[in-house]
C-alpha cells in the first residue's frame, strides 16, 4: 500500500473530536476495500471486521488509532471577528499568525490574528497571549458573519502536507491519523497472510477529549486482546531523555501497568523475529491513549500499545518517520497472524510450579 | 410550577444525601407514570410507556446539590469542613447552612495574611453555637447545604441549588405537559452528579438506552466583567449544548434540537461551556455508545447560594422538551 | 495472630503493575481455603468462598496488593540509573533512601549531593525526583544492564519489625488490608456467597478494582484499606484524619465513594454490640477502590474500612496490633450479621 498519498489526505482531511465526518468517511471508504465488514457506530466509530480461518467461535484482536484531531470551536461572534476554545489540548503559543478553517454554513479560510510588535509595550511581548484573547479574521462584517458561522461552529488548523529530507514526513493530524495508515498497511498485508483470529481493526473518536471512542467501541467488540497505536514523543530539544523515542528507529513498545506483559513479550518476540526495528517505553500510569480505555473495558483487556516516534507532538507540523510507518504496519500483521491458542494460555496467569488453579 | 420550584430548591439534598428531594418528586409524579423505581445508588427512575414505534430514551436532571461535610469537631465545638463537589469558598464565607438534623450554622473564616486572598476551605468552619465538643449538635460525617429562601426577582427566580433542580421541575413540568409519546421514556432523577456523575453512570448502564438528554443549568456570564466569557443570555431561551469540558453532544442528536425548536417556535442559544460537565458525559459512554446531547437553563451566579434563572426560560424548557419528545426522532443519526 | 503473614507481604516488592511477589504469597495463603480462585487479565486474585447461607447473595471484601514505588527508565553512561514514580509519593521522602530493584531485589540508593557542597537556598527547595538518581555500584551502562533492565521495579528497602505494640514496615497501604482479608478468609465461610478479591494496580487508577467489581457485580462490597493517620503533634488544633489505638476507621464518604449509609450503620451497630472500638476518618479524604467498585454496572453499595497507619506513601509505615485485630474483629462479625435484605433494592 501506498502509504505517504494515504497520510497526506487524512492529514489534510477535517475531523476535529465529535465532528470526524470528513475523516471518516475517507477511512471507512479504505477500510471496507480491505476487510470484510465495516460498520459506524453510535459514536461514529469505524469499526472493520476481517474475519480469520480459525474456527467458530473465533478469538478477537482489536486494534485501535484514533482519527479525531484537535481543533478549536466558536464561542462567540465578536464585530466580525470570532471567539474560540480549544477542543483537544493545545500549546496556546502555536496559535498566534496560525491559518485556520472555520467550518460554518460552508467552510471560511481564516487567521488567528495578533497584533503587530509596532504597537505592543516591551512587557506585552514577554507574556503569551491566553485563548480567550486571540480571535479569528475571516475577513467578513459582523452581519455577513452571522449568516454563515455560529456559536458550536469546529474550526480545524489549516496546514499543508510536506515531505522533508530522509522520508520524514510533516503535517497537522499525524497524532494519531498516522496510526490510521498502520492499521490499514496491517489489514493490507493481511490480505496475503493466514490468520485464526478475527481483526476488528477501529478508527476511534473522541480520543483527544477523553478516549470515548475507544470506551464504546471495546465495549461493544469485547476482544481477547487489544493493541492501542498512537504516536509517541519523538526525541527533539525539550523532550527528556527518559521518554525521549527515536524517529526511524520503528515503532516504540510500551510496558507498564496498562500493558499485559504477555502481549509486550509477543510483539517484542515478533519484532525480533522478523527483524522488525523496535523500542522500548515505559509508562507507570494509565497510557493517555486508547489502551488505557480498552484494558479496563468489562472484565478487562489484555493490552499492547505501540508508539510512533513524533516530533512536535499537538502542533500543525507533527513530523514523523515513513519508514516508522511501515515498521508498525508489518509488526502487527505478523503478530496477528501468530495468533492462536497457545497465546491464549500465555495470557493466563499460571502458579508458579507451573499449573494455574 | 413556581410552587414545586420552590419546594425543590429549598429542600435538603447535598451529593449523596438526596431522600428529602426524592420524596418530593415521587408525590409530584406518581399519578403521571407508569412505574417507579430506586435503583441502587439512590436514582430516582420513573418510567412512561410510549406508544408504539419510538425510541427508548433517557432523560436526566440531578437531584443532589454541593456542600459541605463536617470534618472535625475542634475542642470549641466549632466544626471544620471539607467540601461535597465543586464548592468555592468565595460564596460559602459568611453564608448560613442548615444541616441533616436541622442544625444551623454561620460559616465563619480564620484571618488570612493576605486578607484580599480567597481563603482555603482550611481556614473555614461553621458556627453552630456550640462551646465545646460535648454539647455540639454536629458530628463528624454529618453533612449541610445552604440555607436560604427561594425569592422572585421580577420574572427571575433566585435560590440555592437551580443546579439542579430547576431542571427536575423542568422534566416534572414536561411529564404533566407530554399527552403521549411515541418513545418509552425514563426520566431519571439522579443522584451524585456533583461529585462525579456517578448515578448518571449506573443508572444509564441499567437502563442502555438508545438516546440520552439531560437537562442542567449553564452559565449565563451576561453580568458585569464575568470570569467566563460564553454567548448565553438570560432569557434569551433554553440552551442547546454543543460542548463541555467533558462531552461534545452527539451532532445529530443537536440538530435536532435546533430544528424542534425552530419549528415550533421556541427561543434557543447554542452554548459552550468552557468549565464544567453534566450527566450527558456519563450517558454518552455507557456500554457501546449512547447518542446524547443536553438542555441547558441559564443561570447566573452558579454553585452561590443565589443561583438566578429566567423563569421564561424555565417554561421555554418545558415547551422544548415537551415538543421533541411527542414526537418520533426527526434526525436519522 | 500470627504476625510473620503481614510480614511477608510488607517485605514483598510490588508496586503497581508490578504485583507478582505479593500475588505469590496471596495465593499459597488463600488457596486451600477457598472454592475458587482465578487471576484475571489485570492480576487481580478473585477467590469465592461458597456460603452457608443466602446463595446468589455475593458479597465481595477487597484490598489491593500494590504499592507505590519507583520504575527504571534508563541507564546513563556512568551507569547510574534514572526513574519514574508509580503512583502517589511525595519527592521529599525520597532523598537518601535504599530500594530494591526488580525480581532479583537489587540494592540500590537514591543519591543526591552531599549537604556541604549545597548551599542555604537549595536546602530550603525540594528536589525533584527528576533530578535524582539510583546508584547501584555499576561503573557503566553495559554494566548496570546486565543487573537491571528498564521497565524494573523498585521499592524501598524497609524490613519489617515487632515493636511491642505496634509493627513497623513498608506499604501497609494496604498489606495491612491483605492481610485481614486473608484472616477473613480464615475465619469463613459465611452466610453468602464470599468473595475476597486481591487487587492491582489501586495506586495508579483503582484499575484492577473496576474490572474485577464488573467481573464479580457483587450485591455488596467491602473496601480493605491501611489508611492515612496523621495524629502527629500539630501547631493547630486540626483533624489527624484517624488515629492509632481507637480502632478501625470507618469512611462516610471520600473523594472517590459516598458509603452507602446502611452498611456504615451496619458496620457501627456491630461495633456497639459487640463492644469494639472504631472511629470515622475524616470525611472528603483520598480514594480507595470503593470508588471504582460502586459504580459498576448498574451500581454496588460499598464502604471502605481501614487501619490506621502512619506514614503511609512513604518508606516506612506504623501501625497498632490492637488496631488490626480490631479490625478483622469488626469485619468478621459485620459479615456474618449481614443479610441481603440490609442492602435490598429501595422502591
Amino acid at each position: 500500500m501506498e502509504l505517504v498519498p494515504f497520510l497526506k489526505v487524512l492529514s489534510e482531511a477535517s475531523g476535529v473530536s465529535g465532528y470526524e465526518t470528513e475523516v471518516r468517511e475517507i477511512v471507512r471508504e479504505r477500510f471496507a476495500t480491505l476487510a470484510d465488514e465495516v460498520c459506524v457506530d453510535a459514536l461514529g466509530n469505524v469499526i472493520a471486521l476481517k474475519r480469520g480461518i480459525g474456527p467458530e467461535p473465533r478469538r478477537r484482536i482489536m486494534l485501535a488509532g484514533h482519527m479525531d484531531e484537535i481543533g478549536l470551536i466558536v464561542t462567540r461572534l465578536d464585530k466580525g471577528f470570532l471567539r474560540f476554545t480549544q477542543v483537544g489540548g493545545f500549546d496556546v503559543r502555536t496559535l498566534m499568525g496560525q491559518q485556520v478553517i472555520v467550518h460554518g454554513r460552508k467552510a471560511l479560510p481564516g487567521i488567528i490574528g495578533c497584533r503587530p510588535p509596532h504597537v505592543l509595550s516591551e512587557a506585552d511581548r514577554h507574556k503569551p497571549v491566553p485563548m480567550d484573547e486571540l480571535f479569528i479574521d475571516v475577513g467578513l462584517s459582523q452581519q455577513e458573519l452571522e449568516q454563515v458561522v455560529r456559536v458550536g461552529d469546529l474550526i480545524t488548523i489549516r496546514h499543508p502536507f510536506i515531505e522533508l529530507q530522509n522520508e520524514l514526513v510533516s503535517g497537522k493530524a499525524f497524532d494519531d491519523r498516522a496510526a490510521v495508515v498502520c492499521i490499514a498497511e496491517c489489514l493490507d498485508l493481511l490480505q496475503g497472510l493466514r490468520h485464526e483470529w478475527d481483526v476488528y481493526a477501529v478508527a476511534t473518536v473522541q480520543e483527544e477529549v477523553g478516549l470515548r471512542g475507544a470506551i464504546t467501541s471495546t465495549y461493544g467488540i469485547a476482544p481477547d486482546v487489544g493493541i492501542a497505536v498512537d504516536v509517541g514523543f519523538g526525541k527533539q530539544p525539550g523532550v527528556p531523555e527518559g521518554i525521549a523515542i527515536e524517529l526511524n528507529k520503528g515503532p516504540a513498545l510500551c510496558m507498564g501497568p496498562n500493558i499485559h506483559p504477555a502481549v509486550f513479550d509477543m510483539l517484542k518476540a515478533t519484532a525480533t523475529r522478523y527483524e522488525i526495528p523496535f523500542q522500548v517505553e515505559i509508562s507507570t500510569r494509565g497510557t493517555g491513549t486508547d489502551a488505557n480505555a480498552i484494558q479496563l473495558t468489562r472484565e478487562g483487556i489484555p493490552t499492547g500499545l505501540l508508539s510512533i516516534p513524533l516530533r512536535s507532538m499537538h502542533t500543525p507540523i507533527e513530523t514523523l518517520s515513513v519508514k516508522d510507518l511501515a515498521r508498525t504496519g508489518r509488526l502487527l500483521a505478523h503478530f496477528i497472524a501468530g495468533l492462536d491458542e497457545r497465546f491464549i494460555d500465555k495470557l493466563t496467569w499460571k502458579m508458579p510450579a507451573g499449573e494455574a488453579k | 410550577m413556581k410552587e414545586t420550584i420552590k419546594k425543590l430548591v429549598e429542600a435538603f439534598g447535598p451529593s449523596g444525601y438526596e431522600d428529602e428531594v426524592r420524596a418530593i418528586i415521587q408525590s409530584e409524579i406518581a399519578t403521571l407514570v407508569d412505574e417507579m423505581r430506586v435503583d441502587a445508588l439512590g436514582n430516582l427512575i420513573a418510567f412512561k410507556r410510549g406508544s408504539g414505534n419510538g425510541k427508548k430514551i433517557m432523560l436526566s436532571a440531578h437531584m443532589d446539590e454541593i456542600g459541605v461535610i463536617a470534618s472535625y469537631i475542634d475542642e470549641k465545638g466549632f466544626v471544620r469542613i471539607n467540601p461535597i463537589g465543586g464548592v468555592r469558598t468565595l460564596y460559602e464565607v459568611m453564608g448560613r447552612v442548615r444541616f441533616a438534623n436541622g442544625t444551623m450554622g454561620v460559616i465563619g473564616v480564620e484571618k488570612m495574611d493576605d486578607p484580599n486572598q480567597v481563603p482555603p476551605m482550611d481556614k473555614l468552619f461553621v458556627d453552630v453555637g456550640a462551646t465545646g465538643r460535648d454539647d455540639c449538635p454536629v458530628r463528624v460525617g454529618d453533612v449541610a447545604c445552604f440555607l436560604q429562601p427561594m425569592v422572585e426577582i421580577g420574572e427571575r427566580l433566585v435560590a440555592k441549588a437551580m443546579d439542579d433542580r430547576i431542571a427536575c421541575a423542568v422534566l416534572i413540568g414536561t411529564l404533566r405537559e407530554l399527552k403521549t409519546s411515541p418513545h418509552d421514556l425514563y426520566f431519571v432523577f439522579s443522584t451524585q452528579e456533583e461529585v462525579g456523575l456517578r448515578g448518571a453512570t449506573t443508572g444509564a448502564y441499567g437502563i442502555a438506552p438508545d438516546l440520552g438528554l439531560a437537562v442542567d443549568v449553564t452559565f449565563a456570564p451576561d453580568t458585569p466583567e464575568p470570569a467566563v466569557k460564553m454567548a448565553i443570555e438570560l432569557g434569551k431561551g433554553p440552551a442547546i449544548k454543543v460542548k463541555d469540558s467533558g462531552m461534545l453532544a452527539t451532532p445529530w442528536v443537536k440538530e435536532w434540537m435546533i430544528d424542534t425548536a425552530e419549528q415550533n417556535g421556541i427561543p434557543y442559544q447554542l452554548e459552550v461551556l468552557p468549565g464544567g460537565t453534566t450527566d450527558a458525559r456519563a450517558i454518552q459512554t455507557t456500554r457501546e455508545g449512547v447518542p446524547a446531547g443536553c438542555l441547558s437553563i441559564p443561570t447566573r451566579y452558579v454553585h452561590s447560594p443565589s443561583e438566578m434563572v429566567s423563569y421564561a426560560d424555565v417554561l421555554n424548557a418545558v415547551k422544548l422538551l415537551t415538543a421533541l419528545l411527542a414526537n418520533p426522532l426527526s434526525k436519522k443519526p | 495472630m500470627n504476625w510473620n503473614r503481614l510480614e511477608a507481604l510488607s517485605n514483598a516488592l510490588g508496586p503497581s503493575g508490578g504485583e507478582d511477589a505479593v500475588r505469590q504469597i496471596v495465593v499459597e495463603a488463600i488457596k486451600e481455603r477457598v472454592d475458587e480462585f482465578r487471576v484475571d487479565h489485570l492480576g487481580n486474585v478473585i477467590a469465592m468462598q461458597k456460603g452457608t447461607a443466602h446463595v446468589g447473595f455475593k458479597v465481595m471484601v477487597a484490598a489491593h496488593m500494590d504499592e507505590v514505588g519507583l520504575m527504571i527508565s534508563h541507564a546513563d553512561e556512568s551507569g547510574l540509573l534514572h526513574f519514574d514514580k508509580v503512583g502517589g509519593i511525595d519527592d521529599r521522602v525520597l532523598p537518601a533512601k535504599t530500594v530494591r530493584i526488580g525480581q532479583n531485589r537489587v540494592p540500590g540508593l537514591i543519591c543526591i549531593k552531599p549537604v556541604h557542597l549545597t548551599t542555604p537556598e537549595e536546602r530550603g527547595q525540594v528536589i525533584s525526583y527528576t533530578q535524582m538518581v539510583i546508584d547501584i555500584g555499576a561503573n557503566s551502562k553495559a554494566e548496570a544492564e546486565k543487573l537491571v533492565k528498564q521497565g524494573d521495579y523498585a521499592a524501598f528497602d524497609t524490613t519489617f519489625e515487632d515493636l511491642g505494640g505496634t509493627v513497623k514496615g513498608k506499604s501497609f497501604d494496604d498489606r495491612a488490608g491483605c492481610a485481614v482479608l486473608i484472616e477473613l478468609i480464615e475465619q469463613g465461610p459465611y452466610p453468602f456467597d464470599f468473595y475476597p478479591v486481591f487487587t492491582t494496580m489501586e495506586e495508579v487508577g483503582l484499575r484492577g478494582a473496576r474490572v474485577a467489581a464488573f467481573s464479580v457485580m457483587p450485591h455488596a462490597a467491602f473496601v480493605l484499606e491501611g489508611t492515612i493517620c496523621d495524629d502527629g503533634p500539630k501547631e493547630r488544633d486540626l483533624s489527624p484524619t484517624t488515629e492509632v489505638g481507637k480502632g478501625p476507621a470507618i469512611s462516610v464518604m471520600d473523594q472517590s465513594v459516598i458509603a452507602d449509609p446502611r452498611l456504615v450503620r451496619l458496620l457501627i451497630d456491630t461495633a456497639e454490640a459487640e463492644g469494639i472500638p472504631y472511629q470515622f476518618k475524616q470525611p472528603g479524604k483520598g480514594g480507595t477502590d470503593a470508588g471504582a467498585i460502586h459504580l459498576a454496572q448498574t451500581g454496588v453499595p460499598t464502604v471502605p474500612i481501614s487501619v490506621p497507619c502512619r506514614y503511609i506513601h512513604s518508606p516506612v509505615s506504623l501501625l497498632s496490633k490492637a488496631d488490626f485485630e480490631n479490625t478483622v474483629k469488626l469485619m468478621a462479625a459485620t459479615l456474618r450479621r449481614l443479610t441481603p435484605d440490609v442492602v435490598a433494592r429501595r422502591e
